[in-house]
């Protein structure tokens, strides 16, 4: 530790309770990675504020001191966004759990940036009232991650993504000061900074204070689950509902693996010998519900479906749905590890796509199960690996890398939902060029010219695009003429 | 249907090292709005045509000259709409200036606005480089979000030359019904029936009465009539097109039109020197018209004591400011964005706020 490191420890502790402070190897192991346990690192402290005058206090005193911030809420982030770096301070907002306030007659809850997505819900749901972006994590995650990762879910079709649904942030800026962006109305004066913080990793402020848009709870919500013979036709499937005019609440699909995977997990009485299954939730009004399933089931039969069920009460419906949402942990017994992708691609490349990888499958010797939100594109191929067989793990990124870099190459993008944070940093070099990277470099300094927040995530350095060598290519042109290359 | 980009990016690059001011203009049919902009104007009327379509993928991309009814018509022809429900101001409006004015109709409250459904986008910044963000699928979060940061940003970080956007399915089925209420009673039914999950897609009340249309499919349209209660409107159609268009009588005055974004169940109380008739009251409560001569000041007072902004919209001295004024710190983060976009300040210089 450097004398400047001590001096930030000794103000650190000026300002906080022993308790709130952690510098032990011991206590700093925890943080040492998100949900993305690939990639650790020991930051040099992780505070823990319980006010708001302690957070600018840190603030203050890192920004003085030069030592970077690394915001952090329930890490359970799947790119490493909240990885410490070394000498990093973790500025933890797991003690601002409380829910300031809940705004019945304007449809808003005002909530600390530690609250848990699914609390809010819970919280108002005797007003018949919810907050509809569900990630699968939304038991752990809190909404300040949720916001620093515009966080999406299974439902995000219908009702969209954090910045859909959340009207006003307060933010903590690294010159220590609190400034609000929106409020409780809809629309706002100035450039739209609220979408912008939103995705924005911790790069550009540190969350302190979200309020959320709250929807009243559809009367009904019905699921239908289809079987196919095949991959492609589930696929067109997909495809056939929306050009039906329905746009389903949730529309999510899974392959062969997956689902036997998912069954014998979760034993939900999911078709073990199809090859895909459709699932289409249709939520609303009990008459509207009624009218848009008997369509959903005709166009999947229509489209080829060997089997087609409808949920018939609510404990069906949530068995229909247990066995998709178990399939993480469900893929997860079937090979000591898994590396969980989050490409999106356009609906009516997935059968090209589907088919490239399990080439590569093949020719890597990994198998991959398929979990894909079909309804907005976004897929989550899962590459099965054994962290404990040299050289795998390496295999198993390159293998994801090639993924990613099939996604942009069909008009995608090489993450839907999961963020860049330290794991795509490379395949940013593929999906942007040296221009917009610079022009993200020249945001990220109008917020934070030292570049103290969470710096090294998110967007790369030019250097590392040109080094990397695997380049973007833009009208035939080669990127960054102004570097040297060896 | 021409490419443009390559001639507008030369002309961007040529002002910029001029530091020649330029006025980017689309259709011309929101000229009014924002602040007065002198400069050399920049064209994009004839940079237009639908350059991907694909109703399957609910996702068109199109250049910024294109006119929304052009995008109208050919939506149309699969079922499928804008959800934001844009305002014209005119029949030579273009997707680029609806989008750079963030301009929605009286769905928003309930689809969405022109942001909420901007995927992606290429433009030219200030320097004159052609850059590429977000994408043409729904879910994207590699990178800052600049495509959104672009919509409302009346043109001063950068030229659009094409936007992806989201788009939805038509409803099957609309009604329009109406009960007597004023003002105060109006917010109130308003905020009741929001908290219910009936398919309402447009709440406004001119203070002697409350409009709702539903859409939905029939029997859907038909049971919230019946809860809602009061009379079926059979202008229904019209009275939504008039209120987006501002063809309303209500709009017919040369007075300074004020826009309060409030949060919608904010109480109606009215300022000092203002008629109850003075007000038209739209988006379920959340966006409010006045019709006033008062000063900015005291009617941004007035907003901000209720929790949210004013600006003038239209008629105003385009000399003055005509947005709610920004907090320091946030103001000083426009100006650093401005020039990380647009170094030389060439680019709808001071149509937002005069230090922009």
């Amino acid at each position: 530790m450097d004398s400047k490191q001590q001096q930030i420890i000794i103000d650190l502790q000026a300002i906080l309770p022993a308790a709130s402070l952690l510098t032990s190897k011991e206590a700093l192991t925890p943080y040492e990675c998100d949900g993305l346990s690939i990639h650790k690192g020991l930051p040099l402290a992780v505070a823990l504020p319980e006010t708001l005058a302690q957070a600018q206090a840190i603030v203050r005193s890192c920004t003085k001191a030069k030592v970077p911030i690394i915001s952090r809420g329930a890490g359970t982030g799947l790119a490493g966004g909240a990885m410490p770096t070394q000498g990093a301070v973790v500025l933890s907002l797991a003690k601002f759990n409380e829910i300031l306030e809940i705004d019945e007659h304007n449809l808003t809850a005002t909530v600390q940036p530690g609250v848990r997505n699914l609390v809010i819900s819970q919280a108002v749901a005797h007003l018949n009232l919810y907050y509809a972006p569900d990630p699968s994590s939304q038991i752990a995650c809190t909404i300040g991650g949720n916001v620093a990762e515009n966080s999406g879910g299974v439902h995000c079709l219908k009702y969209g993504l954090t910045v859909h649904n959340v009207l006003g942030l307060k933010i903590l800026g690294i010159d220590g000061e609190i400034f609000e962006l929106g409020g409780k109305a809809l629309d706002n004066v100035g450039y739209d900074l609220l979408a912008l913080m939103h995705g924005s990793e911790g790069l550009l402020g540190i969350v302190v204070e979200v309020t959320v848009k709250l929807l009243p709870k559809p009367e009904l919500a019905q699921v239908v689950l289809a079987a196919f013979d095949d991959v492609e036709k589930a696929g067109q499937s997909v495809g056939d509902i929306i050009a039906a005019g329905i746009v389903p609440a949730g529309l999510e699909m899974m392959d062969a693996l997956a689902i036997q995977a998912a069954e014998a997990y979760a034993h939900v009485g999911y078709p073990i010998n199809a090859q895909a299954i459709v699932l289409c939730e249709v939520d609303g009004t009990t008459n509207s519900v009624a009218d848009y399933i008997a369509r959903v089931e005709k166009v999947l039969h229509e489209a080829g479906a060997t089997e087609v069920r409808t949920s018939q009460d609510e404990v069906q419906r949530l068995q229909f749905w247990a066995g998709r949402k178990a399939a993480f942990p469900a893929v997860g017994r079937l090979a000591p590890d898994y590396y969980c992708m989050d490409g999106t691609i356009p609906k009516a490349k997935l059968p090209e796509v589907l088919k490239q990888i399990s080439v590569w499958s093949e020719a890597f010797g990994l198998p991959v199960a398929n979990v894909f939100h079909a309804g907005d594109g976004n897929m989550h191929p899962l590459i099965l690996y054994d962290a404990n067989k040299a050289g795998e793990l390496k295999k198993t990124e390159a293998f994801g890398q090639k993924i990613l870099e099939l996604c942009v190459q069909v008009g995608g993008t090489i993450t839907g939902e999961h963020g860049v944070g330290v794991e795509k940093l490379d395949a940013m070099c593929v999906q942007f060029g040296a221009a917009e990277l610079s022009q993200f470099l020249a945001i990220k300094d109008a917020f934070d010219a030292d570049g103290l927040l969470n710096p090294g995530k998110a967007v790369p350095s030019l250097h590392r695009c040109a080094e990397l060598g695997r380049m973007h290519v833009h009208n035939g042109q080669l990127p960054h003429p102004e570097l040297e290359r060896f | 249907m021409a490419d443009l980009s390559k001639q507008l990016q030369a002309d961007v690059i040529l002002a910029g090292k001029d530091k020649r001011p330029l006025n980017i203009i689309g259709g011309n049919s929101k000229a009014w709005y924002g602040r007065e902009v002198v400069g050399e104007p920049l064209s994009l009327a004839e940079h237009e045509g639908i350059l991907a379509y694909q109703p399957k993928e609910l996702t068109l991309k199109v250049r910024a000259g294109t006119k929304l009814s052009v995008i109208a018509d050919a939506l149309d022809e699969h079922r499928q709409r804008l959800p934001f429900d844009p305002p014209y101001f005119g029949e030579s409006a273009t997707i680029g200036g609806t989008m750079a004015c963030n301009f929605s109709g009286p769905r928003r409250p309930y689809a969405g606005s022109a942001r909420d459904f901007m995927l992606g986008c290429n433009i030219i910044n200030g320097k004159g480089e052609a850059l590429h963000f977000g994408g043409e699928v729904m879910k994207n979060v590699a990178g800052f979000d600049v495509s959104r940061l672009m919509v409302g940003s009346l043109g001063t970080l950068g030229v659009l030359l094409d936007v992806s956007l989201k788009v939805l399915p038509h409803r099957e089925a609309e009604q329009t019904v109406a009960l007597p209420a004023s003002f105060a009673e109006s917010i109130a039914i308003m905020s009741k029936w929001a908290a219910t999950p009936l398919p309402v897609t447009a709440m406004c009340s001119d203070g002697d009465f409350v409009y709702f249309r539903i859409c939905g499919t029939n029997s859907a349209v038909q049971r919230s009539m019946k809860e809602i209660g009061g009379t079926m409107h059979g202008g229904g159609f019209q009275l939504w097109k008039d209120l987006r268009e501002h063809e309303l009588p209500y709009f017919d005055d040369p007075r300074p039109l004020y826009r309060l974004s409030l949060p919608s169940a904010a109480p109606f109380a009215s300022l000092e020197g203002v008629l109850v008739s003075d007000w038209f009251i739209g988006w379920g409560g959340a966006q409010r018209w006045l019709k006033s001569d008062l000063p900015l000041t005291v009617v941004q007072a007035y907003a901000k004591s209720l929790g949210g902004t004013a600006s003038i919209f239209r008629h105003g001295n385009r000399g003055d400011e005509m947005f709610a004024p920004l907090p320091a710190p946030v103001m000083a983060l426009h100006q650093r964005l401005k020039a990380s976009f647009d170094p030389h300040r060439i680019l709808n210089v001071g149509r937002m706020y005069k230090d922009l």
